[in-house]
């Protein structure tokens, strides 16, 4: 994969790769600010950052204003999700912005594409000031993306859920509609609409909801 | 079934996606063979970085927007080539009631002509610095952006420094109206439906269109992966005889209805049909009352408006240039020269018998009325391509014309 870093910004990463220590470094916990519009998730990595020994954490979900709180926070690196539509808005202020007292990039560790690619997928991307060592911001971005797949997981099975009930919900007005037309027993109901489904290659829950439909096309009768 | 090439793109939702959107959705990819997979995107960062790591092949993008990446101004980046242009226009400068007011004070019409209504901005401009007060903020959707350009240019040509006289930001599109009305900013240049969209809501007024300051002037375009491109040349050539259908069909007038449906499906834009209408048709309302129809006000497909002309990213690349965004030297220039691609264009409709054009450069600005030119195949109309000011860009005099800008900026 041809992914290469432009030189500019190779020369900023190259640039806080060769400081020693701590360079012109006052404080020693670094300054987190978490920018992410999803208060749960926000509220999820704040902890998690709290509980990795950060107390510096601020968290903002609206980016209102948002020049003036990077001045008064400070931050050293910054969380972002990628849902945001201001990150256009939000690069271009960390390179320009005078209320930006040292510049903020991109975090990108060119040795390991597969962390760049693990930030992306997760739905998340870090920006980090100059002059900050690699391995101190690597960390905040692994639990980063670690607490935001967790999150991801937590919505897709809630969701799962969810559109389990509703399943459950149809396949039961399917089949009484089918006791009430057809004098089956709720077990032949049940397993007619099972055999439609094998046959037609589909779900339970599509056939239940096709039947819900056109009984509610055809007639008042079966309406519940 | 399985098609032979599948193939993943990232769009923004903004009308001009509507070729490779109509591609994917009226079977112009599948009858190529390709199985099309758009993925809608929240910001341009997000276009560059899922390209850069893969997860997309090509996207619809800001035309400057692969220089920038291929010119190291993006954090990460992949790459890119343009092998087709997605459409020519579509943009507006729309500004506050108050600025309006201002600006009519100084002989402002609603005509949309950017030398008269420039001259009165800068007047009211003055006005404003002599009372001391705040600079007017404008907004723009990316700095490696036409909107960025195109803003500037108007600006400095009417005499005002877009540095020093006013404020850009960037505001991502759907936000801008609302940016407008509650005061945040006091202007901005972005495309349909966003200008109408302020005019109806009665916060704002368009003062002028690209299509004035720079008519049949290059957009957006599609941005490809050079290692994708280089690995996949079939299904690139494809693509491009898929989009050059697509194109045609949106331009028709006949499918304007359709398209404009397809667009409004909340997988895309998610804005009702006759929202839409304004950028295809050119019928413009301006506020207040006044109505105008834009010649050329956004074409996807007319006057070889897919070609993408290497003349076009040399042009932003001299705004690169002149804006302090990329220095000037041979390699930069390089660099530049190579992004735009058409000659991949070229032979991947060369076997459709269509009129193509002849040359990879023009001189911008040339033509003063639609000009029948030579190319290959059936007969070809280019232009008009004036630039309002009436400043010529020849490719082939980058260092004068670059200078010139320059020298023009000291001097006022």
């Amino acid at each position: 994969m041809a992914t290469f870093l432009s030189r500019t910004w190779l020369c900023r990463i190259a640039q806080f790769r060769d400081l020693p220590h701590n360079a012109g470094m006052v404080r020693s916990s670094l300054a987190v600010l978490v920018i992410d519009e999803n208060r749960i998730r926000a509220s999820i990595i704040e902890a998690g950052l709290r509980e990795a020994g950060h107390q510096l954490v601020t968290v903002i979900h609206d980016v209102t204003g948002i020049a003036r709180r990077i001045a008064e926070i400070e931050p050293d690196v910054i969380v972002i999700d990628l849902e945001n539509p201001n990150r256009d808005m939000l690069e271009n202020m960390f390179q320009l912005s005078r209320a930006v007292k040292r510049p903020i990039a991109m975090f990108v560790d060119r040795s390991d594409q597969a962390s760049i690619e693990a930030a992306v997928d997760a739905g998340v991307s870090a920006y980090v000031v100059d002059g900050l060592r690699q391995e101190r911001v690597k960390p905040i971005l692994d639990m980063a993306v670690s607490r935001f797949n967790a999150f991801s997981r937590m919505a897709r099975e809630l969701e799962e859920a969810r559109s389990e009930l509703e399943s459950r919900k149809v396949i039961d007005r399917a089949k009484g509609i089918l006791m009430k037309s057809r004098g089956l027993s709720e077990e032949a109901a049940y397993t007619l609409l099972r055999k439609t489904a094998m046959n037609q290659n589909r779900k339970i829950s599509d056939i239940a909801q096709s039947l819900v439909t056109a009984a509610g096309l055809l007639g008042p009768a079966e309406d519940e | 079934m399985s098609m032979s090439h599948q193939i993943t793109a990232g769009f923004m939702p903004l009308f001009d996606s509507a070729v490779l959107v109509a591609a994917s959705e009226l079977g112009f990819a599948a009858r190529e063979d390709i199985e099309l997979t758009l993925h809608r995107e929240t910001s341009w960062a997000n276009i560059r970085d899922r390209i850069a790591i893969g997860h997309f092949d090509l996207a619809h993008m800001l035309g400057p927007m692969p220089l920038a990446c291929n010119l190291g101004l993006t954090p990460l980046a992949s790459e890119t080539i343009v092998p087709f242009s997605l459409g020519l226009g579509g943009n507006c400068v729309t500004i506050s009631n108050a600025v309006w007011a201002g600006m009519a004070a100084h002989g402002a019409q609603p005509d949309l002509d950017p030398a008269r209504a420039g001259a009165a901005l800068r007047a009211f401009i003055r006005d404003r610095a002599a009372a001391r007060r705040e600079p007017l903020r404008f907004a723009v959707v990316h700095p490696h952006s036409g909107h960025n350009y195109e803003l500037r240019y108007w600006l400095a040509a009417c005499g005002i420094d877009p540095d020093r006289e006013i404020e850009i930001v960037i505001v991502p599109p759907p936000f801008m109206a609302d940016a407008l009305a509650t005061g945040r900013i006091d202007g901005y240049c972005v495309g349909e439906p966003w200008n109408s969209a302020a005019v109806a809501a009665g916060t704002g007024h368009i003062v002028t269109v690209k299509a004035q300051i720079w008519r049949n002037s290059p957009e957006k375009v599609i941005g490809v992966r050079k290692a994708w491109a280089d690995e996949k040349p079939e299904a690139l050539a494809a693509l491009l005889r898929a989009l050059h259908h697509s194109a045609r069909w949106c331009q028709d007038p006949a499918n304007h209805a359709e398209l404009a449906a397809v667009m409004a499906q909340a997988r895309f834009l998610g804005l009702p049909p006759a929202v839409q209408m304004p950028i295809l048709t050119g019928h413009l309302r301006l506020g207040g009352g006044a109505e105008l129809d834009v010649d050329d006000f956004f074409l996807p497909f007319d006057k070889a408006a897919n070609f993408p002309w290497k003349s076009h990213a040399l042009w932003f690349y001299t705004q690169m240039v002149r804006w302090g965004h990329v220095a000037h030297t041979p390699d930069n220039l390089a660099i530049a020269r190579d992004c735009y691609r058409p000659d991949l264009y070229r032979s991947a409709l060369k076997p459709l018998g269509v009129a193509l054009p002849g040359a990879n450069a023009k001189v911008e600005g040339a033509l003063k009325v639609a000009t029948a030119v030579g190319a290959t195949g059936a007969g070809l109309v280019l232009g008009p391509d004036g630039f309002f000011d009436g400043q010529i860009f020849d490719p082939d005099e980058i260092d004068t014309y670059i200078a010139r800008q320059k020298s023009a900026r000291t001097e006022a």
